[in-house]
């Protein structure tokens, strides 16, 4: 490949497809983050979309973003600010221009850049200089026409030629980064295989783009970020859904059941369910039900049966889900419900991510409701939650709620893939028939889990069911029954704490302030700390993943701080339920309520000033 | 389990030893009565029946029935026997009840049940009122019926259980009367063995809230004249004296008297359950008084593939294809890369 005049040596790039909802823009980025991945970076993605399928074009409510962060060094966020931005209209432009780094370079398809357009995205007639954007190093390419020129051989309809727009964008960056195109071909091969008329235009225009990049050299530098030093093994990319789906199956697997999803469509859950959907080579049975109270209705079913149920949600979702929710509490099965939180409340922003379901998860059903919370903190995290999560539901007998978010679901990162020898075991608590009579709410001594009788078992014949129910599992309204199975359903929830690991501190075990988080701030807040660790600030973090039991030693990590703030994309539901578990602390908060993850800059920001300034020493 | 053995069960052996807590002279004593009679005389092992049920008066039967048994949340029993249905095919499933359990809360379970044809016994106690909340009117109850929340009379059209069933291409429709014991087993036992979602209507006088609702074609004066029991191949045949019967002409079933109007028994239609078009079916299910006698018996019976066969066939048909095995396989699938 060509020789290039300016490199420049980067430990890590933010870059940023951004483009109208049907210009690709996800598909680009995917494409673009495999090919990084497989070249050895470490990396970290966010999908941002309209809620829409095809928003209005050419406005910024309907810009579709993927960005995508690479790096030299080990990734655990998508990035603040972008580096390189591909817009490939000005209402991308407009959507992302405060999200640019001093210098970047954007490039822009300059054919999009009608006087039409310009004012569709809200600018009066240029956007650079409205967005004082002119000292950014700024790439017009014409590519529309550059398309139709490269495809200008072939029999194809103007519509697919305009389609393969992305592609040339695509080949532009892969020649900024002088990268190889070969992981792009095999799928555009793969993708079109039974069309190879629009497979080959994808592909002339992928070469086209990365040539024109080469041809206009002299105007831009072009960037190397070497490999991540990654430990040795075997890698793929997996996202927050599909390590969710995975890490149950994992379980199902590890307990010798099978799996059974009853789920129903939600954005940005139903990801879970398609995957589990395809597994029916591993025998798992999925149903798509007729609404979301079916889907918790035949995963207890299913459980009641039992196979390893889960059912699939989102915020909405989790709300119809109360009632039956409970009656998993009351029938002690065992049950996953996967909660991939949106912005609420009500539809509210349904692609965008927030961590407002906490509280619904902890108490949003009637009655005395104890439910095990777990939460992911990063996309691949979710593998080892999603087990967890089945593992602590199968052994204690109980529903497990999992929480994770739109930005773990749809965020990807590579991930060593684990062999499954090195899972920890799964007991089932089954119930075996013997001399005698079988109690259906006999209790383990240790754990206060019951037994598991499985229909289909001679000898076992006993009825569950939503009212409250004595240890023989008879229908009982005797006052002190209610009161002692209340208790012990309770109690039976916090004794799963002995199983719970310790709170994990990153840094030193005292200090100045002490970041608390949980679930997916997880690569903000630690990205954050370390920084500020660097610069000489005494400030450590930990990030929760058991929200409910929280960790024995959680009150022995907040001793060892002056202060301490709790970070979520909420208005504060983890900081107040803190403040009830353990009221001796002062609570600093700090919230974000946007539909959007954090930044390593704001959380900074926030401690620098709660610390006024103040560093080590 | 030697699942050919004559099991050799009473219907005691599935009276389990809770205290049944409906009202005396509630019709569903004969219901459960004729249930436990039924198990006893299928050879299915015990432990292989599982008695899911919803919430209301009816729901409260699995309590009673001495197998594996779910009182559920109401209007969800039917999402919950599907989920135990799929998990293993193995099990025969029972839903218990009622018309607001299944018509109402339910209505969106119970079509989307029939529609997929999963393997479970719906047996839905219509009494045509709420009975455990203690007298409100459900989706069944006559039009103008005076209740505690309709007390200036119900202004909307009840839904007619069989029309909805059969709507909801439901392949199994059959109705039968609660102190009927004889016609009840005969109709449990064809629903057991029919293969996807068999939907048994069961007239059921509540004693307490709507007490003789059903008279006009269930008390003993009026049900020779006014209820024609229907069996697969026989003649539609009624009335006391067995005089009465049911043709149809010009697209519309009519009843006519044989022997008036130069009608013979040949003139008479002959039951067929097998149809499957359910065009005559529906209007056999939706007969009404006082122009019809009302329908009991087996309805309609027609085979298609359930839903849980057409599952493992599915999973057969993938399996036969894919590699994918474990989770370590699955893992390792699609595009991975090697760091060294
Ligand atoms: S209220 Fe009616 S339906 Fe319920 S048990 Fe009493 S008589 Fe039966």
């Amino acid at each position: 490949m060509g020789k290039r005049s300016k490199v420049i040596e980067k430990d890590a790039v933010v870059i940023r497809f951004s483009g109208d909802s049907g210009d690709g823009m996800q598909l680009t980025g995917t494409l673009f983050s495999n090919t990084s991945a497989l070249f050895g970076h470490d990396i970290s993605t966010f999908p941002d979309y309209p809620a829409e399928i095809r928003a209005p074009q050419g406005t910024v409510g309907g810009v579709s973003g993927f960005q995508v962060h690479i790096g030299h060094k080990l990734i655990n966020t998508p990035g603040d600010f972008t580096d390189i931005l591909v817009a490939m209209n000005p209402a991308a432009i407009r959507a992302n221009a405060r999200w640019l780094r001093k210098g970047s370079t954007i490039i822009y398809d300059s054919d999009n850049f009608t006087e039409k357009s310009i004012q569709r995205a809200g600018y009066k007639a240029d956007p650079f200089a409205e967005d004082k954007l002119d000292s950014m190093n700024l790439i017009a390419a014409p590519i529309s026409t550059l398309v139709k020129e490269a495809l200008k051989d072939m029999e194809i309809d103007p519509k697919t030629v305009l389609r393969t727009k992305n592609m040339f964008a695509l080949g532009m960056v892969y020649w900024l980064f002088d990268s190889k195109l070969k992981y792009t071909e095999d799928f555009i091969e793969e993708k079109f295989g039974k069309k190879p008329l629009v497979a080959e235009a994808n592909s002339k225009v992928l070469r086209a783009g990365y040539y024109y990049g080469e041809t206009i050299e002299a105007l831009t530098p072009s960037y190397r970020v070497d490999p991540a030093p990654i430990r040795k093994g075997t890698y793929r990319n997996i996202n927050g859904n599909q390590a969710t789906a995975w890490g149950v199956l994992a379980a199902a697997e590890k307990a010798g059941l099978k799996l059974f999803i009853g789920s129903y469509p939600i954005t940005p859950a139903t990801g879970v369910l398609e995957e589990l959907a395809l597994r029916k080579d591993m025998g798992v049975k999925s149903l798509q039900a007729e609404d979301e109270i079916a889907g918790i209705c035949t995963s207890i079913g299913a459980s009641f049966a039992g196979r390893m149920a889960v059912t699939s949600t989102s915020g909405p979702g989790l709300a119809l889900k109360s009632e039956a929710l409970n009656l998993a509490v009351m029938t002690e099965l065992p049950l996953v419900v996967i909660d991939v939180q949106r912005g609420g409340p009500s539809t509210g922003l349904p692609t965008k991510t927030e961590q407002s379901d906490l509280w619904q998860a902890l108490y949003g059903r009637n009655g005395e409701s104890p439910v095990p919370v777990i939460a992911a903190g990063t996309p691949s995290d979710c593998f080892w939650f999603g087990f967890e999560a089945a593992k602590i539901a199968v052994e204690h007998m109980t529903p497990v709620i999992l929480l994770t978010d739109s930005y773990l679901a749809n965020g990807s990162e590579p991930w060593r893939i684990p062999s499954t020898k090195d899972l920890p075991p799964i007991t089932v608590p089954y119930a075996v028939k013997t001399d005698k009579e079988f109690l259906a709410y006999e209790r383990d001594p240790v754990t206060l889990a019951r037994k598991w009788a499985i229909p289909g078992t001679p000898g076992l014949e006993h009825r569950v069911g939503g009212l409250e129910k004595t240890v023989k599992g008879s229908v009982s309204y005797t006052p002190e029954n209610h009161e002692y199975m209340v208790k012990i359903r309770d109690e039976k929830v916090e004794r799963i704490v002995k199983e719970v690991p310790d709170l994990k501190v990153l840094g030193k075990k005292t200090g100045d302030l002490l970041v608390i988080g949980w679930g997916s701030s997880y690569g903000h807040i630690t990205t954050a700390v370390t920084e500020l660790q660097q610069e000489g600030y005494a400030v450590s973090a930990a990030v929760f993943n058991y929200i409910r039991p929280l960790p024995k030693n959680t009150a022995k990590v907040f001793a060892g701080f002056d202060k301490l703030v709790v970070c979520e994309l909420n208005t504060g539901q983890f900081a107040n339920y803190l403040r009830m578990k353990h009221q001796k602390y002062t609570y600093n908060q700090y919230n974000k309520i946007q539909g959007l993850p954090f930044t390593v800059k704001e959380i900074k920001d926030y401690c620098v000033k709660l610390l006024k300034g103040k560093k080590n020493g | 389990m030697a699942e050919t053995n004559i099991n050799h069960y009473a219907a005691k052996d599935f009276k389990s030893d809770q205290e049944v807590r409906w009202c005396p002279g509630c019709g569903d004593h004969g219901i459960l009565a004729s249930l436990q009679k039924t198990l006893a005389e299928l050879d299915i092992p015990k432990e292989k029946y599982v008695f899911v049920s919803g919430i209301g008066c009816s729901s409260r039967l699995p309590y009673y029935m001495n197998t594996y048994g779910f009182h559920g949340i109401h209007g969800r029993a039917a999402a919950i026997a599907t989920g135990i249905k799929i998990a293993n095919p193995d099990l025969m499933v029972w839903e218990m009840t009622g018309d607001g359990d299944a018509l109402a809360i339910g209505g969106n379970h119970y079509i989307h049940a029939i529609r997929r044809n999963i393997d479970i016994k719906i047996i839905l106690f219509n009494n045509e009122i709420y009975g455990l909340t203690k007298g409100q009117y459900s989706p069944t109850s006559k039009k103008g019926l005076t209740t505690k929340t309709s007390p200036y009379g119900t202004i909307e059209e009840p839904f007619k259980i069989g029309e909805l069933t059969i709507g909801a291409n439901g392949r199994f429709f059959a109705r039968t009367v609660d102190y009927n014991l004889q016609l009840s087993n005969e109709v449990y036992k064809e629903a057991a063995k029919f293969h996807g979602t068999a939907v048994v209507e069961v007239i059921q006088n509540c004693v307490i809230f709507n007490d003789g609702t059903h008279d006009a074609f269930t008390s003993k004066e009026n049900r020779d004249d006014n209820t024609i029991t229907l069996r697969h191949g026989e003649k539609m045949i009624f009335g006391k004296n067995r005089d009465k019967g049911i043709i149809l002409k010009d697209l519309k079933l009519r009843v006519v008297k044989i022997g008036e109007n130069g009608i013979t028994e040949k003139d008479i239609l002959t039951h067929d359950a097998h149809e499957p078009n359910p065009g005559i079916h529906y209007r056999l299910a939706g007969m009404s008084l006082p122009e019809y006698p009302v329908a009991l018996g087996v309805i309609r019976a027609i085979s298609a593939q359930t839903y849980d066969a057409a599952m493992m066939e599915q999973h057969e048909r993938v399996q036969a294809r894919s590699k994918i095995r474990t989770v370590d396989e699955l893992l390792r699938s699609g595009s991975t890369w090697e760091v060294k």
